[in-house]
């Protein structure tokens, strides 16, 4: 996605409490914004759902991790003790598949976990240290702490500096500021 | 804020349920911030941390001596030999990883069943998981014989051509623990993502902003992040819970899958389950109670905290008690003249005392006195519990090791098991490690995480569109 490197990223305003960010966010995205984002201390369901983010796919990550790290441990072990390094251990078969089951069981959850993790992190987009938004003194002072943010985007075709920025202040925000990249 | 006013006599009860509460009212978004993130942002440590931090530099120093030694001149200098092979090592392995597990207890299981009161707890007692895995995974390493070649231990395609064999427990172990403690690492450095963010949006030294703002990978609120996240923290809370039982009960094959009287009995994955969890608790009350008083943190780690852990006691220790008596049940139900002696020999042989320490500290003790809730949030009595069950599940892992090996089943074999300085020197200098750990955590990241925290607040609640915003 080519996003413009200069100029304004957007408009952000800032709400007291979870409530009011819900509303705005809400009547935002009813008036067709699309390209908006909410910003909270804490995970804030309410809001993700009123700007239409019902789904994420940390879920189907983790299931396919998983069943890497189940496939990869039992044929691993299967291939070492059939093939590459039979041993016989007080006469058992060397497919002996019971004893495999808890090395492939502790890597199923070692790779799922993982996958978690670090897929979380991929599709948030993170690590990613500078991010326009920290251009704003109160996000950067307050986001962590206390205060709710609403950013409506400069990429949206509905945006415009004066009539957006009057849109965010009938929500009666405690401010809105133009964000630079 | 407005709270409503009602009277009521005792003001740590929340009259709606009737219940201890778990946070003290009256707490607003930035208190707790304050309250939380300032104990590490202050620029002044304290003396008490400083005093503390030396004696378990002194401690883990002792540790690397004793290891030193031990890797200069061989297994030798610690008192396993035959009969009793496996001694302090092992014993100091199982009850650190059994301490452990009350961490991802706390941060997993009861975050699947939406226990909200573990929030304030869970943070540091994951932290005491990773440190006490730490110590734990440290002696079966130095008591490989030749720790250097410990990496042999994982399969990889090498010159000689040998593959490890995976039949046996002693293998499960290595994918277990490694497991373990790369899950529990994770998962506490996912809790503390956001916590960095808002350690990097207070501090006010720019070396702190650095560090945190790394730490923190960029983590700005964006509520669509939260939710995969929140799918993150789920997802691992849901594969530690298996996780963590399983580490136990591998570790409890090492004994189990033995012939050995003693050892060979199919109750020990859920009675070793059990006590793991049961020690684990306590050590988190150890932790808590000083804590708790030291940083003033009685608002957020409330007596609810206290008394709630010391029901899980009460009912884990219920378990192990009832793991013992089936021990004994079975060793004379067995009609086997070996699980006979073994028995009679644990409870009334030369070192039966251990036995007696383990019935008194583990059941005679708490499992009499805990049922009082008035003793429950009893915050000295608490701490000296916690150290009393401790001891307790340490004599445990002790019987269980010593009492089986050191009389088996040829007479002419017999032995004991005496150990040696170098033993306890290694097994006081894990302490010290444990705690310059904990006390660098304590110091540089938020005991408490946050984010959590404010979840629960009565301000992080939507009211519905028809209720007027603003509180």
């Amino acid at each position: 996605m080519a996003l413009p490197r200069e100029g304004t990223y957007g408009l952000l305003a800032e709400f007291d409490t979870p409530t009011a960010l819900v509303e705005a966010a809400k009547a935002a995205h009813d008036a067709g914004w699309r390209r908006l984002d909410c910003y909270a201390p804490y995970p804030l369901e309410e809001a993700a759902e009123v700007i239409g983010f019902h789904k994420n796919r940390v879920p189907l990550l983790t299931l396919v991790g998983g069943l890497m790290g189940l496939c990869a441990m039992f044929s691993l072990e299967t291939w070492i003790s059939t093939l590459a390094y039979p041993l016989n251990i007080a006469g058992r078969p060397t497919y002996s598949w019971p004893a495999f089951v808890v090395p492939a069981y502790e890597w199923t959850i070692l790779f799922a976990g993982l996958s978690a993790a670090f897929g979380m992190l991929a599709l948030n987009g993170l690590p990613s240290l500078y991010h326009p938004l920290f251009n704003a003194p109160n996000f950067r002072s307050s986001a962590t702490v206390d205060k709710f943010f609403l950013c409506l985007e400069a990429t949206d075709p509905k945006f415009d500096r004066v009539e957006t920025k009057n849109f965010l202040e009938g929500f009666h925000p405690n401010s809105v500021v133009e964000v630079e990249y | 804020m407005a709270t409503r006013d009602l009277t009521t006599v005792d003001p740590r009860v929340d009259p709606a349920t009737g219940e201890l509460r778990v946070l003290a009212p009256g707490q607003s978004f930035k208190s707790v911030t304050a309250k939380i993130a300032d104990i590490v942002l202050t620029p002044h440590t304290s003396l008490g941390w400083l005093m503390l931090f030396s004696i378990g530099g002194a401690g883990a120093t002792m540790l690397l001596v004793a290891v030193t030694w031990l890797f200069l001149k061989g297994v030798g200098i610690w008192a396993i030999t035959q009969p009793v092979a496996w001694g302090f090592a092992i014993i100091n392995f199982v009850w650190w990883i059994g301490i452990g597990h009350a961490g991802t207890l706390i941060s997993a299981i009861l975050l699947l069943f939406k226990q909200g009161w573990r929030n304030s707890i869970n943070r540091f007692a994951e932290a005491m998981t990773i440190f006490a895995v730490v110590c734990a995974g440290l002696f079966p390493l130095i008591h490989v014989g030749r720790p250097w070649l410990a990496y042999w231990l994982f399969p990889y395609p090498n010159t000689m051509n040998v593959w490890p064999q995976f039949r046996s427990p002693l293998l499960w172990d290595v994918f277990a623990v490694s497991t373990y403690a790369t899950i529990s690492v994770v998962f506490w450095y996912v809790g503390l993502v956001p916590d960095f963010g808002t350690m990097r949006d207070r501090t006010k030294s720019k070396f702190g902003q650095y560090i945190y703002g790394m730490l923190s990978l960029g983590w700005r609120g964006n509520v669509k992040h939260w939710m995969r996240y929140e799918t993150a923290s789920l997802l691992l809370a849901g594969l530690a819970t298996p996780l963590v039982l399983s580490v136990h009960t591998v570790i409890s094959f090492d004994f189990a899958v033995a012939i050995l009287p003693g050892w060979h009995t199919t109750i020990f994955p859920p009675y070793f389950v059990a006590g793991a969890v049961y020690s684990g608790f306590a050590m988190v009350l150890t932790l808590a109670i000083p804590l708790r008083k030291v940083y003033k943190l009685e608002g957020l780690v409330t007596d609810r905290h206290i008394d709630n852990m010391g029901k899980v006691m009460l009912a884990t220790g219920g378990i192990v008690a009832y793991g013992y008596g089936m021990e004994v049940f079975m060793s004379w139900y067995s009609a086997s003249h070996w699980e006979f002696f073994m028995m009679w020999n644990r409870m009334f042989g030369p070192i039966g005392w251990s036995y007696w320490m383990l019935i008194a500290c583990n059941i005679a003790i708490p499992l009499t006195t805990l049922w009082v809730r008035k003793w429950r949030t009893n915050l000295a009595f608490m701490f000296v519990m916690s150290l009393i069950v401790n001891t307790g599940m340490w004599f445990e892992r002790f019987v269980i090791v010593v009492t089986s090996l050191y009389r088996d089943f040829l007479p002419s074999s017999w032995g004991t098991y005496r150990a040696t300085k170098w033993d306890y020197m290694t097994y006081a200098g894990t302490f010290g490690l444990f705690l310059s750990l904990f006390l660098l955590f304590i110091r540089f990241v938020p005991m408490i995480p946050m984010h959590e925290i404010k979840m629960m607040l009565p301000a992080a609640k939507v009211k519905s569109e028809a209720v007027e915003a603003g509180d």
